[in-house]
C-alpha cells in the first residue's frame, strides 16, 4: 500500500501528472470496470495544434481540464461543465524557437502541477511559469537556465510545501545538472541543488546519511571526476519527483553523465546516476545511492519513484521502487537509502545483477563501450529496458504495471567535442529488437513477490505512460496509436480504441462534473522513440536519433503526427 | 563486378596504362590554401522565383563539390563540429535529415553555407566566426554529397565509423524539393 499521507483518497480531480505524492497513478474511480469497460467511447477530443510529441499529462481540477502542450508549451483550460469542453482559456509563454535546437529528444513537456489556484509548468527556454487557474493570468516566470549552454526544461514540477520543484534538461549537451525549488508565491529561487561539483553545491551538509560506503566522502562531486570534467559533466533532473510528507523527504533521480563516451570521464562521476533524498524545505541532502557508477550506457537514473509501505522479507518496510533504465526494479528503504532488493524484469545482458552488501552494479565487463571498438548486442539500450514513461501501482492488486522495452544496441564510443550549445555525446548507436522480437512489453510486476504477476509482449516499444484504477484496469497507449485497457488481474485486453497518432503521453482519470468517470490521454507521436516521425527523419541511417531510428524504421509507416486530446467516458444511462 | 581482366591480360594492361596516365591528372589538393583568403558566398537566394534570367551560381561550389580532398576534409569536420550531433549521420536526430530531399533552406552549397553560418530561426545555431570560411565550404560541399549532390568521382567511398548508412559515393542521388527555394540553377531545374 502506498502510505495515506502522500496518497490521500481520491477526489476525482487529477492535479499532478503523478496522481499523488506516493505516484502511484492509480484512480479510486471504478464506474468503469472490467465488465462494462466494453462500452468505452469517445465523449469528446481536442486538437493541441502541436505536431510534437505530447508526453504530458492531462490534468483535471473542479470541473476544468489543463493541458500543456510540447514547444511552443501553450497551456490550455477546457471547461469540462460545457458540452464538448470549449477552450476557457489559454495562455502562451511563447518560448525562445531557438530553443528547439538544444532538446535532445524532440521538444516534450512532460506537464504541469497544480496546487492552491495555481498551475505551474516549465517552457522549453528554461522558465518555470506560475499561472492563475481561474483567469489564466501570469503570475510570475522565472528563467532558470541557458540554452546557450545547452540547458532546456521538459519535466513536470512537483509542488511540496509552498515549494515549487524543477530541474534541467541537457544531458547530452554537457550542461551541469541541478534541482531547483522555487518559491510557490513570489517565483523567487530558495535553493538549486547541483548534482556535480562540491558538497556546498550539492547541498550536502551535516544532515547527509548515506546507508552505502561508496557514498561517503568529502567532494565527491568533485573528485571523482577528472579535473573540471563536473562542470560539463551532466546529471540532469528532468523526470519524477515523489514526498513522503512522514519522513519529510523528497525523492528524485539524477541523469546520465556526460559524454556518453565513459573513457572521457574515468571515475564514478558522482552524483550522476542516482536518487536523492532531500529535506524539501533546505533542499540538503538526506542520503544519495547511485544506481549506475561511472555509466556506460546513457542510463539517466529519473525514473518514477514509487512510495510504497509493504512486507519485505515478512517485516513491513518504508521503501521506494523504482523501476530502472538498466532493467532492475530496485527496492529501497526511503528513510535510509539501503538497496533491499533489485531484480531484473527485462532482458539484461549488460550486468549481472546488484551487489546489496555494497550496492554496487555488477557490470559485465564484454558489453563495456571502448574507443575504437564497435561493442554489439548491448541490452538494454540507452533508453534503457525502460525510459521515463511512468508506472502505475494498484492498490487492489498489489502490482506495478510497468510500461517498458526489448531492444538491445550496438555501440562505439567516439571522442566527444564539447562545443557549447551543442550535442555532447560521443557515441555511435544502432538499437534493434532484444530476444523474440517484440520491441515493447507491459509487465505487471509483484514488487512483494519479487516476480512478474503478468506481461503483454508490445510489437512497437512502449513510451506511453500507464494508469490503473479501481475498476481493476490498465490503460496504456501504443505507438502505433492503439488506447488500450486491459484487465489488471489477468492482463487480458478488453477494450482498444485507435487514436490519430502514436501515444506517448500518461493517461489519466477524472470524476467529470456530471459524476461520471472519464479517461483522458494525449495522443501525438514523438519523444525519443517517435523522433522519427515527429521531425520527418531518413531511417536510412540507423543512427539517426542517436540510434533509435534502427529500432524502429517501420514507425513512419505505421503512424503520423499531430497532437490530439481524447476523453473516454460510459454512454449515459 | 565482372572483370574485363579476366582471361585478356591484355586489356587488362591497357587498362593499367589508362589508369596511370589518368593519375597525372590527379585533382589538385589544396593542402596549403590560405583559409584567411577565403570568403563565403554573397548574398544567398532563398526562393526559385526570380525576374528574368537567374544568376549564375557561385563558381566556388563546383570546386568544392568536385574535389575528393575537400570532401574528405568536410566529413571529417562535420563530425568534429558537432554536426553529427544533431543530424546523426544524415538521418537526423535534433536536426532534420541531410540525405533525403526535403530542404527547407535550400539545397544549393551557397544556401548550406549560409544556413551553417547565419543558423536558423528553428534551432540551427550560428557558426558565424566560430569555423574558418573555407571549412564551412568544406562542410556544405560534403552535406550536399551525403545526398548524392557532388562529384560521385570526388564523394567519400567509406567511413571509419560503425557500419552506417552506404558511404557518400553510393547514395542515391535524391532530387532535392526546396521547400524555401535555393540558388538559381543554371539548367532550369528549378
Amino acid at each position: 500500500m502506498p502510505p495515506a499521507a502522500a496518497a490521500p483518497a481520491d477526489d476525482g480531480n487529477w492535479v499532478m501528472p503523478a496522481k499523488n505524492y506516493a505516484s502511484t497513478r492509480y484512480s479510486e474511480l471504478d464506474q468503469i470496470d472490467t465488465r462494462t469497460v466494453g462500452d468505452l467511447r469517445v465523449e469528446f477530443t481536442f486538437s493541441t495544434g502541436v505536431e510534437r510529441g505530447h508526453e504530458a499529462a492531462p490534468l483535471v481540477v473542479d470541473g476544468t481540464m489543463y493541458i500543456v502542450t510540447p514547444y511552443p508549451n501553450r497551456l490550455y483550460a477546457l471547461d469540462l461543465t460545457q458540452p464538448g469542453a470549449p477552450v476557457k482559456w489559454k495562455y502562451e509563454p511563447k518560448p525562445a524557437a531557438a530553443a528547439q535546437g538544444v532538446a535532445c529528444c524532440d521538444f516534450v513537456n512532460r506537464g504541469a502541477a497544480f496546487s492552491d489556484g495555481r498551475l505551474f509548468f516549465n517552457t522549453l527556454d528554461n522558465f518555470t511559469v506560475a499561472v492563475d487557474a481561474a483567469t489564466g493570468a501570469e503570475l510570475w516566470k522565472t528563467r532558470l537556465g541557458d540554452i546557450n549552454k545547452g540547458e532546456t526544461m521538459t519535466m513536470a514540477p512537483l509542488v511540496v510545501k509552498g515549494k515549487v520543484l524543477v530541474g534541467n534538461s541537457g544531458g547530452e549537451f554537457g550542461v551541469r545538472g541541478w534541482l531547483t525549488a522555487l518559491d510557490a508565491g513570489t517565483g523567487k529561487i530558495a535553493w538549486r541543488a547541483f548534482a556535480t561539483g562540491p558538497d556546498s553545491d550539492v547541498l550536502i551538509g551535516p544532515e547527509y546519511q548515506p546507508f552505502y560506503a561508496k557514498e561517503k566522502g568529502k567532494d565527491l562531486g568533485v573528485t571523482t571526476w577528472p579535473p573540471n570534467q563536473w562542470e560539463i559533466g551532466g546529471g540532469t533532473s528532468w523526470g519524477w519527483i515523489s514526498y513522503d510528507p512522514e519522513l519529510d523527504l523528497i525523492y528524485y533521480g539524477t541523469a546520465n553523465p556526460g559524454p556518453w563516451n565513459p573513457e572521457q570521464r574515468p571515475g564514478d562521476n558522482k552524483w550522476t546516476g542516482g536518487i536523492f533524498a532531500r529535506n524539501p524545505d533546505t533542499g540538503q541532502a538526506r542520503w544519495f545511492y547511485q544506481v549506475v557508477p561511472h555509466d556506460l550506457f546513457d542510463h539517466d537514473g529519473i525514473n518514477e519513484l514509487i512510495l510504497l509501505d509493504m512486507p519485505v522479507d515478512g517485516h513491513p518496510r518504508k521503501v521506494v521502487v523504482r523501476p530502472e533504465r538498466n532493467g532492475y526494479v530496485y527496492v529501497i528503504d526511503r528513510g535510509t537509502g539501503e538497496v533491499l532488493s533489485a531484480d531484473l524484469f527485462a532482458y539484461v545482458n549488460s550486468s549481472s545483477g546488484v551487489d546489496l552488501k555494497t550496492g554496487d552494479l555488477k557490470y559485465v565487463e564484454a558489453k563495456q563501450p571502448h574507443m575504437g571498438q564497435v561493442v554489439r548486442e548491448i541490452c538494454p539500450t540507452a533508453p534503457g529496458a525502460k525510459d521515463w514513461n511512468p508506472s502505475a501501482f494498484s492498490p487492489r492488486t498489489g502490482l506495478i504495471y510497468i510500461p517498458h522495452m526489448n531492444v538491445c544496441m550496438d555501440w562505439e564510443s567516439i571522442e566527444a567535442n564539447y562545443i557549447a550549445g551543442t550535442p555532447y555525446v560521443g557515441a555511435n548507436v544502432r538499437m534493434y529488437a532484444g530476444p523474440g522480437g517484440n520491441r515493447g512489453e507491459l509487465s505487471a510486476w509483484d514488487p512483494v513477490k519479487r516476480a512478474k504477476a503478468w506481461s503483454i509482449k508490445e510489437d512497437l516499444p512502449l513510451w506511453s505512460g500507464t494508469l490503473a484504477t479501481a475498476g481493476d484496469l490498465v490503460f496504456y497507449g501504443t505507438m502505433d496509436g492503439w488506447f488500450k485497457a486491459v484487465d489488471a488481474r489477468s492482463g487480458v485486453e478488453l477494450w482498444r480504441f485507435k487514436t490519430g497518432s502514436g501515444i506517448i503521453g500518461q493517461p489519466v482519470s477524472y470524476r467529470g462534473p456530471d459524476g461520471r468517470q472519464y479517461i483522458a490521454v494525449l495522443s501525438g507521436i514523438g519523444g525519443w522513440a517517435g523522433a522519427i516521425v515527429a521531425g520527418d527523419l531518413d531511417p536510412r541511417d540507423p543512427t539517426a536519433v542517436k540510434g533509435f531510428a534502427a529500432a524502429v524504421p517501420d514507425l513512419k509507416e505505421r503512424t503520423t503526427k499531430g497532437g490530439m486530446l481524447y476523453v473516454f467516458a460510459l454512454p449515459r444511462k | 563486378m565482372s572483370s574485363p581482366c579476366r582471361g585478356n591480360n591484355g586489356i587488362c594492361l591497357l587498362l593499367a596504362c589508362l589508369l596511370v596516365l589518368a593519375g597525372c591528372e590527379r585533382e589538385e589538393r589544396q593542402t596549403r590554401a590560405e583559409p584567411v583568403n577565403e570568403t563565403g558566398p554573397a548574398a544567398v537566394s532563398m526562393t526559385g522565383l526570380y525576374p528574368g534570367e537567374p544568376s549564375p551560381p557561385d563558381p566556388r561550389g563546383q570546386e568544392y563539390e568536385g574535389n575528393a580532398f575537400h570532401l574528405a576534409q568536410g566529413k571529417q569536420l562535420y563530425t568534429w563540429f558537432n554536426c553529427a550531433g544533431c543530424h546523426a549521420h544524415g538521418g537526423g536526430d535534433i536536426g532534420p535529415a541531410l540525405i533525403d530531399d526535403q530542404w527547407i533552406y535550400g539545397s544549393g552549397i551557397e544556401n548550406i553555407y549560409a544556413t551553417i553560418v547565419q543558423g536558423r530561426p528553428n534551432g540551427m545555431p550560428s557558426f558565424r566566426n566560430k569555423i574558418p570560411e573555407q571549412q564551412v565550404w568544406q562542410i556544405a560541399a560534403y552535406v550536399r554529397s551525403m545526398s548524392g549532390q557532388a562529384s560521385k568521382a570526388a564523394s567519400p567511398s567509406r567511413s571509419d565509423e560503425m557500419q552506417n548508412k552506404p558511404a557518400e559515393q553510393s547514395m542515391p542521388q535524391e532530387e532535392p524539393k526546396d521547400s524555401s527555394g535555393s540558388v538559381p540553377n543554371l539548367d532550369g531545374r528549378q
